[in-house]
């Protein structure tokens, strides 16, 4: 018998996780001596309040679709990618060196190359990690976490060196002018909607909600998200039935690795237009925070990223208006990984008794 | 005499960048010993480095720093141990958790207080540790050789740097020569063979969560305190992570920890002073040297080269039996 109905698992204990992390970021921004509210009201308006608005929050969000279901597709097969930060920065590196390769004259030639581009650099930089969990047992948290680092090593290095345009700035040359993608102003023109011009959103919005339809079928409609999935819940059962550990884990850590390294896409091509020096900007960090509120279903990553594609766009206009520091998200962030991973079994257990009771007083 | 000038320069400041290094990895060894995985000993490094230069500022009292510093490591390993012990929620987890609060907290408090972008005020005099001289260091400086190493290598440096290196013994002793260690040793291995013994894991567990803390503590109160002065935006840069691979490098052993960090010591220390290192024909890069740590722990991992086994009910929650 189940403690509690499904909706309560998936809804509701998110919704309180999440109430009570804004609760504590509330009594921060008060403890501050700002007032709580008002500074929602910032965050809203300026998030939602004008398609520019909406342009800079869509853009986040579209980082953290990807790497959000990133960190959900490994955590289906119970694998922690903590590494989507150094994974989305190769994807980067992997990117760039396509867009730089030939004078692309169009953007829709441009950009499916990229994502291979981008996808095959970011999950060959998981796959290391992933190799030595799968044969050696090597822990993958510790391994991506130093492959972080590393990533970080190497971009610092080829963006002083040999990707280096020249200029005092670390960063690689400017893509041409065909590898730039549309944004939604281009793509809203043609239908007489306006759009601000000068918001980043653009194309690769609709690549991430694409990806995060293949990975609903791919788990939930594929014979290998079978695999995952029963390897995910119970190794010894999986193993019995047939499906391979090491294959699982490479598999699950490759496509993982794939799509964190294709956020470079929305970045590189849809913002900066060249690769800088960490452009990933703790976005990987944040899909842990978006997979684990998302309860790593494809429809959950895409709404606990537009979440927190709202606190970043918020939270931007938070410390133009308000003087109240961007740093302020990754309080409510961190807040947010407590409670619904670390803490969770603290709302919980209480719910679950709640129902427990309502069932025996019905 | 100028090579032994150079040597002994770029040892000292080895010990310097040991010290942090030292204090966070024997933290991370008696939680991880008792079976609770930490990966936010960033978070709580971080944290301390800025209460720590906060209250010293404040104050100018670097002791109350010192302190204060202790004060939230410990809150925010006691939160760490409630959700990984008392809730059984992943301790991977609520050590990323850690980190954040950590790196989002500082700024926005310390923006709140100083309103200096994030940092404190430069701390001096009574704000920061000094450099304590051992006895007849300068007596002793014109011996040949010997006198250097002892005048200039091993005295000069602050009370805490000197801790750092006694707690190495005194970490070994207290986890191979008391009942308290063997006892936290073994719940990292069979916390269900302690429960039997009548033993609490809970409150054993606790106690390396409590240790753990004060010594991310001291570790961060060193940073801002000691080697620095005052606290940055994100000081730690990362050293919460090599401590983290120090401790596997060290495969989860005191001794073998002062070792592994006083080579990453010498690592960060030949980076920040040669940059890159010319071989002839061949460069190191400079990134190259920041990134050997993690690419050595990789390999360590791997086990091509000796095989670090953690404890083998690290990173899981105890579920006593009914």
């Amino acid at each position: 018998m189940q403690k509690m109905p499904k909706w309560a698992d998936i809804v509701l204990i998110p919704l309180i996780n999440l109430f009570l992390a804004f609760i504590i970021s509330g009594f921060v921004i008060w403890s501050i001596g700002k007032d709580p509210f008002a500074a929602l009201n910032t965050m809203i308006e300026g998030a939602f309040g004008s398609t520019n608005g909406w342009g800079y929050t869509l853009y986040y969000t579209t980082n953290f679709i990807f790497t959000g279901l990133a960190v959900a597709v490994a955590f289906q097969a119970r694998q922690f990618n903590i590494g989507g930060e150094g994974q989305a920065a190769i994807g980067g590196l992997g990117v760039a060196l396509m867009c730089l390769m030939i004078d692309w004259p169009h953007w829709a030639l441009a950009l499916p190359v990229a994502i291979v581009g981008g996808a095959v650099f970011g999950a060959a930089w998981a796959f290391i990690p992933a190799y030595l969990q799968a044969k050696r047992g090597s822990h993958i948290v510790i391994t991506t976490i130093m492959f972080n680092f590393i990533a970080a090593a190497l971009l610092g290095f080829l963006l002083n060196g040999a990707l280096k345009a020249p200029g005092m700035a670390a960063e690689s040359p400017g893509f041409p002018e065909g590898a730039t993608l549309p944004t939604f102003h281009d793509m809203l023109a043609p239908l007489g909607i306006e759009f601000s011009r000068h918001a980043p959103a653009n194309i690769s919005f609709l690549v991430a909600l694409l990806c995060a339809f293949l990975v609903w079928i791919l788990i939930w409609h594929t014979r290998l998200g079978y695999a995952i999935r029963s390897y995910g819940r119970s190794e010894t059962a999986a193993k019995y039935a047939g499906i391979s550990p090491t294959k699982i884990i490479i598999v699950s850590m490759l496509i993982s690795g794939g799509l964190a390294g294709l956020m470079a896409v929305n970045v590189t091509m849809g913002e900066a237009e060249r690769l800088v020096l960490n452009s990933v900007e703790g976005a990987g960090f944040i899909g842990i925070a978006v997979a684990l509120m998302g309860r790593s279903h494809p429809v959950g990553v895409v709404l606990a990223a537009l979440l927190f594609g709202f606190l970043y766009q918020g939270g931007a206009e938070l410390s133009l208006w308000e003087g109240i520091p961007r740093e302020l998200v990754i309080v409510i962030q961190a807040l947010v990984i407590l409670f619904t991973g670390a803490l969770d079994n603290m709302v919980r257990n209480p719910v679950e008794r709640m129902f427990l009771k309502l069932r025996k007083g019905a | 005499m100028e090579n032994l000038d150079t040597i002994i320069q770029i040892l000292d400041s080895t010990i310097r960048l040991a010290t942090p290094l030292l204090f966070a990895c024997l933290a991370g060894l008696f939680s991880e010993r008792a079976g609770v995985f930490d990966i936010g000993l960033e978070g709580k490094m971080l944290a301390a480095a800025f209460m720590a230069a906060s209250v010293a500022a404040v104050t100018g009292n670097v002791w109350l720093g010192m302190f204060a510093g202790i004060g939230i490591s410990l809150i925010l390993a006691l939160i760490h141990g409630l959700a990984s012990i008392t809730f059984r929620g992943d301790q991977l987890i609520s050590g990323v958790a850690i980190n954040f609060l950590a790196a989002g907290l500082t700024v926005v408090v310390g923006q709140s207080w100083f309103r200096l972008g994030g940092r404190t005020p430069a701390l001096s005099g009574e704000g920061r540790f000094g450099q304590i001289d051992l006895p007849f260091a300068d007596a002793l400086r014109d011996v040949p050789l010997l006198g250097p190493i002892y005048s200039d290598l091993l005295s000069g440096h602050t009370f805490l740097a000197y801790i750092a290196l006694l707690a190495v013994p005194a970490s070994w002793f207290v986890l191979y020569r008391t009942r308290f260690g063997l006892r936290l040793r073994a719940v990292g291995e069979n916390p269900g063979a302690v429960d039997t013994a009548g033993i609490s894991v809970v409150k054993l567990r606790f106690s390396a969560v409590i240790i753990c803390g004060v010594l991310c503590g001291l570790a961060g109160a060193y940073l801002s305190t000691g080697h620095g002065a005052g606290f940055g935006k994100d000081m730690t840069a990362g050293r919460g992570f090599i401590a983290l691979a120090a401790l596997i490098f060290a495969k989860w052993r005191p001794w073998q920890a002062l070792g592994t960090c006083m080579l990453f010591g010498l690592l960060q220390a030949v980076a920040i002073r040669y940059q890159s290192i010319n071989l002839g024909e061949f460069t190191v890069p400079v990134q190259f040297m920041d990134a050997l740590p993690y690419i050595l722990t990789v390999v360590i991992l791997a086990g091509f080269v000796g095989k670090a086994i953690p404890p083998k009910a690290g990173g899981e929650a105890y579920v006593k039996e009914r």
